[in-house]
């Protein structure tokens, strides 16, 4: 049976440009709330975590407003546990605050089929009614299963099914860049 | 992960710690507004409970309920049992009724065994005699890792009658697999021998065994048990072996003091003491059904029967 390696095809973005992205979502969240008072960041995880906090500290930046940051696991919403041989492991989620009425952005790295947003909005829900839910994603990849869109968007990428986005970050992978990759049999 | 639990002898380090973990997770989903996850949804657990019980079966009924499963406990002495139906039988019933997890306790050790071997669905031991109560050892480390932080190096004592307890095996298990330092202090007839050899200590002087102990886990004397004449009367067992003002007022204020309930209060256990707050029996029944329905959703994983081929 041949091998198949993870073989990088392409850099999308490195950390400069995370960086800028991460700051033109910011300010669209404010102008898009027309402020942030109302506002709180909850990150799916695991890399929406680090996003999330990021997108705070950039806002409290430009608006001395603090938004509180929370933590959502969306393994327990998922639509495919009885098509994984092993159950993921399942992390803690912590909403630190009531989000009934407030304006919800949801953040993940990559929005591909729709699925763990559908999953997540679930998850939300159940914590509370919120006023309404928003979605910023760092990379936006194409192939939604779902009638789900991003409000905010770090960049579009047309990718084919084939290939894998991978959102490495400081906090999580020790390293700060966006690459494609793909298997290839060698 | 594999389909059953039957005991927690059989299972690693690492499996028990993935328990508490999933644990910890599913303790959160208990404290929102809306305690139910979709996890479940469309699983079938049934409670088959041949000896008594409220705390397990209610826990197990909550656990499922809040992953979305349907549950259905059936209570043996108002079901066909009494028209003479075999165990097997039973669990044969509830199979075809598409049963994904059952959930046994029997007074025979090995029952939840036998049965996991028979059936398709995933068998959860919830007490088989005086052998094991996996859940129970699993709900206590739990609840001892919440208040310590670890459960490497603590002194935990168990005290009474060892001899008939399956919540003392399991214990057993749990904390000296998770690297705790158990001993155990009851009536020397009460006491199995060969525990030396599982690296457990052995007190029969419960105030000698007291001043050791971090966490102490006070079971419950099991009068349906007691049938030979080895406990000499409740009032000396309680004297002897009781938590009562004068021992509690000795112990240290960080003691963690534990009981798997039922608790005959003034026999082992006095309600101050039961009250006391050193005393976690509450959060043993909260944490009983976090880690219930993190066993049933590591069990719920994979697609069986691929396994089984």
């Amino acid at each position: 049976m041949p091998e198949e390696h993870l073989v990088i095809k392409a850099e999308l973005m490195d950390a400069a440009a995370i960086q800028r992205a991460l700051k033109r979502i910011a300010h669209e969240i404010i102008e898009a709330g027309k402020g942030v008072q109302d506002v709180a960041l909850v990150g799916i995880r695991t890399r929406g975590v680090p996003l999330a906090r990021r997108l705070s500290d950039f806002i409290y930046q430009f608006e001395q407003v603090r938004c509180p940051v929370g933590v959502l696991d969306i393994t327990l919403y998922r639509d495919d546990l009885t098509l994984v041989a092993q159950q993921p492991v399942l992390q803690k989620t912590d909403i630190p605050l009531d989000i009934t009425g407030k304006t919800i952005v949801l953040v993940d790295d990559v929005l591909y089929t729709g699925r763990t947003v559908r999953a997540a909005m679930d998850a939300l829900i159940d914590h509370g009614r919120p006023a309404c839910i928003r979605l910023a994603v760092l990379i936006d990849r194409g192939h939604r299963e779902l009638p789900i869109r991003a409000d905010f968007v770090g960049k579009n990428v047309p990718t084919s099914r084939q290939e894998i986005i991978s959102v490495r970050l400081m906090e999580t992978d020790g390293e700060e860049r966006v690459v494609i990759q793909e298997y290839s049999k060698k | 992960m594999r389909k059953d639990l039957l005991d927690l002898r059989s299972l690693s380090k690492q499996d028990i710690e993935l328990i508490l973990d999933t644990a910890d997770a599913c303790k959160e989903i208990l404290s929102r507004p809306v305690r139910k996850v979709p996890t479940l949804r469309g699983k079938v657990l049934v409670n088959l409970f041949y000896e008594a019980s409220t705390r397990t079966r209610m826990s197990f009924e909550m656990a499922g309920k809040c992953l979305s499963a349907d549950v259905m406990s059936v209570s043996v002495a108002t079901s066909s049992v009494t028209k003479g139906e075999s165990i097997k039988d039973t669990v044969r019933t509830v199979e075809a009724l598409g049963a994904d997890f059952v959930v046994i306790r029997h007074s025979s050790p090995g029952v939840p065994h036998l049965i996991a071997r028979t059936v398709r669905a995933g068998v959860i031991n919830a007490g088989d005699g005086t052998h094991e109560h996996p859940t129970q050892g699993l709900l206590d480390a739990f609840t001892i890792r919440e208040r310590l932080g670890s459960l490497a190096g603590r002194r935990v004592l168990i005290v009474g009658d060892i001899l008939h307890s399956r919540v003392a095996r399991s214990d057993i298990w749990a904390l000296t697999k998770l690297g705790a330092r158990v001993a155990v202090c009851g009536p020397a007839t009460l006491l199995p021998p060969g525990l030396e050899r599982f690296g457990v200590k052995v007190y029969t002087d419960l105030d000698e065994a007291l001043p050791q102990a971090e966490v102490i886990q006070v079971l419950r004397v099991q009068l349906e048990r007691q049938k030979g004449g080895l406990l000499p009367s409740l009032r000396e067992y309680s004297r002897r072996y009781g938590i009562n003002k004068q021992r509690l007022d000795a112990l240290g204020q960080d003691v963690v003091l534990m009981h798997p309930g039922p608790a005959n209060l003034g026999v082992e256990i006095t309600e101050v003491a039961a009250e006391d707050r050193r005393s976690v029996i509450r959060d043993q029944v909260r944490n009983g059904v976090a880690v219930r329905m993190a066993v049933l959703y590591l069990l719920s994983g994979g697609d069986k029967s691929e396994l089984a081929d």
